[in-house]
């Protein structure tokens, strides 16, 4: 059942990322740091690792003069996550079973 | 920092899914809503409640029918539309200041956050809060339309109640209870229409502020 988990949401931040980014298109790095209580530094090498698994897509625009990078995810980076929530689900139900 | 990472084994599986609904939920929320906004509305709603009250008064309003100046002395099931008008445009004023006043706090505050004023979660409170309010617009003139302008009043805080409460969803938990407290209002002034614009500057000034202030203080100042 181990098997099920996804190795790239071993991590609390990325499943964090993915949490948000599920039912919220299009979320700024700001919001997301605020959100996961992280630090730029680590948060921008696990968006980098979800995004060379074309988990998360990036846009880079200005908003305003000021530089907005924000980040969304793509139906692979979904299906995913669904699954890594189904896992820890079977995970629970077969602790639950005595 | 890798300190944190983990691997969900079985025990914590629960207080994974846990952590994940948690993160989910506060993700769809508008958290910028500054109290400064409430504070705006609240001192708009006042001079709004005044000058009607000063402009009824004029007209000869008593004490038991405030609004008996805006019916046709012969025919009180009707509505003189010249009057109510003036009204009409002095609440839709006051609802524009204190629209703009809530967009500029608001947005003064979301960017001292860092965080895009327009998001999709800015989006859907607005949304949310739009759709009672436009039934509440469209029930207060049928009320006009069949002569009962002092439901009008009330009517107004039922319905702003019923917005904030389907709005607190996705914003602050505290708008719940100024949803409440409004409607709670709206709901005893029906009974009492003699008083109508009093409810109406308690829920919409009073209560405005009260919650503005509190939130500033609990959230904002620093």
């Amino acid at each position: 059942m181990i098997a099920d988990l996804d190795k790239a949401f071993e991590s609390r931040v990325r499943i964090g990322i993915m949490a948000v980014l599920v039912v919220n298109p299009w979320v700024d790095h700001a919001r997301l740091r605020e959100l996961l209580d992280v630090t730029d530094g680590n948060l921008a090498s696990h968006l980098l690792a979800l995004e060379k698994l074309a988990y998360v897509e990036v846009r880079k625009r200005f908003v305003g003069r000021k530089p907005n990078t924000a980040y969304k995810s793509t139906t692979v980076g979904k299906r995913a996550f669904q699954a890594h929530l189904d896992a820890l689900e079977q995970l629970l139900k077969r602790d639950l079973r005595p | 920092m890798v300190g944190q990472d983990h691997r969900p084994e079985e025990g914590n599986a629960l207080q994974e899914l846990a952590r994940i609904r948690g993160i989910m939920d506060r993700s769809q929320r508008f958290l910028s809503l500054s109290g400064l906004s409430g504070v705006a509305a609240g001192v708009v709603a006042l001079a709004t409640a005044c000058a009607a009250h000063w402009w009824l008064g004029n007209l000869g309003a008593d004490r038991d029918n405030q609004y008996a100046p805006l019916l046709d002395p012969l025919d009180p099931g009707h509505l003189l539309w010249g009057r109510a008008t003036t009204l009409i445009l002095l609440g839709t004023t006051a609802a524009v200041l204190a629209v703009a006043g809530a967009w500029w706090f608001t947005r003064r505050n979301a960017l001292r956050q860092g965080h895009a004023l327009w998001d999709a979660a800015s989006k859907r409170l607005f949304i949310h809060m739009t759709i009672p309010l436009f039934a509440g617009g469209a029930f207060c003139i049928a009320l006009l339309a069949l002569g009962l302008p002092a439901l009008v009043a009330p009517a107004t805080l039922v319905f702003y109640g019923l917005a904030l409460i389907n709005a607190s969803k996705f914003t602050l938990d505290e708008v719940l209870w100024l949803g409440m407290s409004q409607l709670v209002l709206g709901l005893f002034a029906m009974f009492f229409p003699g008083h109508g614009l009093l409810c109406w500057a308690l829920g919409f000034g009073v209560l405005h502020l009260g919650y503005g202030t509190f939130m500033y203080l609990r959230h904002e100042r620093r």
